[in-house]
């Protein structure tokens, strides 16, 4: 135990927390609204995200950059990152409708039970995973850096820098019009009835496979969002790299209400900053025993998470 | 003494035929093999696959062109080379080694490659007999536990560490030094040699979960305390990404690690932030002698790729056990009898193992990068 870490770099503790946060929020959503539309735990939404991370690798290798490039400025570092970023969207978006086309919808159609569901979940998680292996090798791939690091200014102890700006302002960005877009636009109503009763929703003309595979897609566009930041963040990638990001974006969920979208926000930054202190406390290997003992004690008192809300309860 | 080895060897023919028919017809006349074998063989133990594969195969690939190079020139007995790819972990390895020792015409083993692997397998291979000699596995309690097959090819992590910690006394001299690891048997064990040797100089010792993508708290603690050297004890995937977020996080203290970091995929990891930095290793550069330099020509000639950390080491190995083949040893008692007690002049040095089977003589190397290549210099 050590607190003189926590108290001299509070605020680089808590910003680096933040920054880590979103992008496990950007994640957690994917669990959260598959899980709110069918009650599904989607474990291969962790090799979504990991599929994302490589479409932004190799649309940067496609587009000429390598380790050795120099940085790029102005226009041509926002045209770089846009079209990283949406490749990296389109391939996990793809990946993701695909992936309930081949593994959930013959399984839903046939009223297979949550357990069959969740075994083909796991089973298309390995599957991916190993392909990947295959296609790529096991070794980390370094993604060419194109945004400089630059500290701009120090707050609080904080060093203030371009790539963790970028991350905290496009994931907010993105957050905020996925929350629009779920309770304002008629495709996004589709989603909230289909959450409350799959049934009546039916009866009342919607059509529930496509609103499963929307429900898909944004998920899918969130972690390819999250793949590319995290790539832009990180660096590197390799057929792993989603295990352990999946399993923190979920506690994520849960720890905010799995459910609800805003939970999966919330639960995402508290988890990257109870994670940041916790490791400036007890060390860097103690980082997860942190994490999830916070978790196990909110659901002890708060069953249903921090918001408790579920999506199909969500105003409107 | 040539005629009385063929009489004995078609006295044992003969013998084995009557007994069950096992030597085929036409055969050459050979040394007393064991019963049932063609040939020798000589095996690899050790990861080939998953996360440290890369260190494995260039253990197993040295061990292979030793064995290669044996079987181009004409001998009484001849040797194959098998691999057991345990992966690195120490679970699968009890199984590993147990399919081993069963193999009859199996008479040395090149590894177990890692520290906590070995400490699972090499019971086995003592209640085996089987006779191994380890090119890599660098954890100082191996030779503490009593077993009679254990040999190891390099200086332990004991050495290592503290010769670690005299480097950065004597060269980078600085005032404060932060020592990380990645808590595990091996970064662990050899980051708390260099912590202990190091005194009162470390003002962060800590360590971090080398499965995370992000070491940010940890950076905090390390700018928290000031460090001018900051040692990391663990692998060279990590050790990339660590010194990489250093960087970024405008820590400038010098970074230096084991031989946990020593292969290329540091570079790969690490970019630029690898310039200055410094790696100790037991393994010696090769490349100033004839013999080092036909070994990296031919390694590469038959692999497509250069030699990597103890692929010298593992070569030198094998090469023992083969010389204790070609003087005429076919069993696994007499080979583990001759590499007890014989020596073997070697590419990286003239292997001669104590009573527990630790090399005498072993030196510490500190490679230095800058531009993404290292130059080694021994530690004096």
């Amino acid at each position: 135990m050590n607190f003189s870490t926590l108290t001299s770099q509070f605020g680089a503790l808590t910003f680096d927390g933040l920054v880590l946060g979103a992008i496990y929020a950007l994640v957690a959503l994917g669990y959260t609204l598959v899980y709110g539309v069918l009650r599904l735990i989607n474990f291969a939404h962790s090799e979504i995200f990991m599929l994302g991370t490589f479409g932004a690798l190799l649309s940067a290798h496609a587009i000429g950059l390598n380790a050795e490039s120099a940085p790029r400025s102005g226009l041509a570092l926002i045209g770089t990152f846009l079209l990283v970023t949406i490749v990296a969207m389109a391939i996990s978006g793809l990946a993701a409708v695909l992936l309930e086309r081949i593994a959930y919808r013959g399984l839903r159609r046939r009223g297979a039970g949550r357990l069959t569901v969740l075994i083909s979940a796991i089973g298309a998680s390995l599957f991916l995973q190993e392909a990947v292996a295959l296609w790529r090798g096991r070794n980390y791939e370094t993604f060419p850096r194109f945004l400089e690091k630059e500290v701009w200014f120090t707050l609080f102890g904080a060093d203030i820098r371009s790539d963790k700006v970028l991350i905290l302002v496009s994931a907010a960005l993105m957050m905020i019009a996925l929350e629009r877009f779920v309770s304002v636009t008629r495709l996004g109503r589709g989603i909230r009835a289909v959450a409350q009763n799959q049934d009546t929703s039916v009866l009342m003309g919607v059509n529930i496979d496509r609103v499963v595979t929307l429900t898909f897609l944004i998920g899918g566009l969130m972690a390819g969002f999250a793949g590319s930041l995290n790539q832009v963040y990180f660096e590197q990638t390799r057929f792993s790299i989603g295990i352990v990001l999946g399993v923190k974006a979920f506690t994520a969920a849960v720890l905010g209400g799995i459910g609800n979208l805003r939970g999966a926000l919330l639960g995402g930054l508290v988890l990257g900053v109870v994670e940041s202190y916790g490791a400036a406390i007890f060390g860097g290997s103690w980082k997860d025993v942190v994490a999830f003992v916070i978790l196990v004690l909110v659901l002890m008192f708060r069953p249903s998470g921090l918001l408790g809300e579920t999506l199909q309860k969500a105003r409107a | 003494m040539k005629v009385s080895f063929r009489s004995t060897a078609s006295v044992l023919a003969t013998l084995a035929l009557a007994l069950g028919g096992l030597v085929a017809v036409g055969t050459p006349a050979q040394a007393a093999l064991p019963k049932g074998c063609k040939t020798l063989s000589l095996g690899f133990f050790g990861a080939l696959t998953g996360d440290a594969g890369n260190l494995g195969k260039n253990i197993s690939q040295g061990a292979e062109l030793a064995v290669a190079q044996y079987g181009l020139k004409a001998s009484k007995v001849k040797v194959d080379f098998v691999s057991f790819d345990s992966q690195g972990d120490p679970a699968q390895a009890p199984g590993l080694a147990q399919s081993a020792i069963k193999n009859k015409c199996l008479v040395g083993i090149i590894g177990p490659a890692f520290s906590g692997e070995s400490m699972a397998a090499n019971p086995i291979f003592q209640r085996g007999g089987l006779s191994i000699i380890t090119p890599s596995a660098t954890n100082p309690a191996l030779s503490q536990q009593g077993w009679k097959i254990f040999h190891r090819a390099l200086g332990t992590d004991a050495i290592q560490g503290s010769m670690g910690a005299k480097y950065i006394k004597a060269v980078l001299k600085p005032s404060k030094v932060a020592v990380i690891d990645d808590a595990s048997e091996y970064g662990k064990g050899l980051a708390t040699v260099v912590a202990t040797s190091l005194g009162s100089l470390v003002v962060t010792r800590t360590s971090l979960d080398p499965k995370s993508p992000d070491f940010s708290s940890t950076i905090s603690q390390i700018k928290s305390g000031g460090a001018d050297v900051v040692y990391y004890g663990g692998y060279y995937a990590e050790a990339g990404r660590l010194a990489k977020q250093l960087k970024d996080a405008g820590v400038t203290a010098t970074f230096m690690s084991g031989d946990g970091t020593l292969d290329p995929g540091f570079v790969t990891a690490g970019g630029s932030a690898t310039d200055g930095a410094v790696v100790t290793c037991a393994c010696a550069p090769i490349d100033t002698t004839k013999v080092g330099r036909a070994f990296k020509a031919a390694y590469k000639a038959r692999f497509g790729v250069k030699d990597g950390t103890y692929s010298p080491e593992a070569f030198d190995a094998t090469n023992f056990f083969l010389a204790a083949i070609k003087s005429g040893k076919t069993t696994r008692a007499s080979i583990n009898a001759y590499v007890s007690t014989k020596s073997w002049v070697g590419i990286t040095k003239t292997l001669k193992f104590s009573k527990i089977g630790e090399v005498s003589g072993g030196a510490i190397f500190a490679y230095v990068y800058k531009g993404g290549q290292n130059t080694a210099s021994l530690i004096k």
